[in-house]
């Protein structure tokens, strides 16, 4: 499945980083903290957080992470958008709260 | 090949662009992604460690044909207790460094589970090197 597919198929908003919605997708991660992700998140999962400043970014380039959904529509500052926008890794916003994507997120991939 | 960048007190919007560098030269060398992956995390987790702890310092990497070398060296204020910092959970991080999702207590164990060697060395007052050790095959 890719990047795009996820946008359609759970109403997500494109923030920013369209250039990347092609990427693919395997699996997914959901943490706040940051180095929780960096040494547990896989190449290709989603990353669902409630962070938005630019070492979320960092973090995701770094790991190879195929998109990042901010949840109850948070949205992420200007750097943090530019960052997205150059490496093509696309920043997505939904208005669920964690859970409620979560579940939609694993009924969508994992069957 | 040997590598320099200065590491700023509190300059969160950079951390992470010496990983950034050293990952992309490493890939070029067409190291092996699950090598690539491993040098990463650590040397993030030095970046950030120095950024949120230290009054600033310097990250080196020196890649060799069979292994790369980090250090990341700050100007203090030190470790008071190496043991208790290596425990995952403890952390001395300010409020506002954690509310950013870091300073959870999981850094230098990440560093510790993603090296061949790892040696800090700390005096109080004076500084912290971080050296990381990681085999390339």
């Amino acid at each position: 499945m890719k990047v795009k597919d996820l946008v359609e198929k759970l109403n997500l908003k494109v923030l920013a980083g369209a250039n990347g919605l092609d990427r693919e997708i395997d699996g997914c991660y959901i943490s706040d903290l940051l180095s929780d992700v960096m040494g547990n998140a896989q190449e290709g999962n989603i990353w669902i957080t409630l962070q938005t400043h630019k070492n979320v970014m960092a973090v995701a380039s770094l790991k190879e992470i195929a998109c990042i959904i901010l949840v109850k529509n948070l949205t992420a500052n200007e750097d943090t958008v530019n960052q997205s926008n150059e490496e093509g890794l696309p920043l997505l916003q939904t208005s669920l709260p964690t859970y409620e994507i979560a579940g939609k997120v694993y009924n969508l991939i994992e069957k | 090949m040997h590598f320099e960048y200065t590491v700023i007190e509190g300059d969160f919007v950079n951390a992470g662009s010496a990983s950034s560098s050293v990952k992309k030269t490493l890939k070029q060398l067409n190291v092996s992604p699950a090598i690539v992956k491993r040098v990463v995390v650590a040397l993030y987790e030095a970046e950030v460690n120095a950024i949120a702890h230290a009054y600033g310092g310097v990250v080196t990497a020196d890649i060799e044909s069979n292994q790369i070398t980090m250090r990341v060296i700050d100007k203090g204020p030190g470790i008071p207790d190496i043991e208790w910092a290596m425990q995952e959970g403890n952390s001395t991080a300010r409020p506002e460094v954690r509310d950013m999702g870091f300073g959870a207590g999981m850094g230098l164990p990440n560093i510790k589970k993603n090296v061949d060697q790892l040696n800090v060395q700390s005096t109080v007052g004076v500084g912290t090197t971080v050296e990381m050790i990681v085999n390339l095959c």
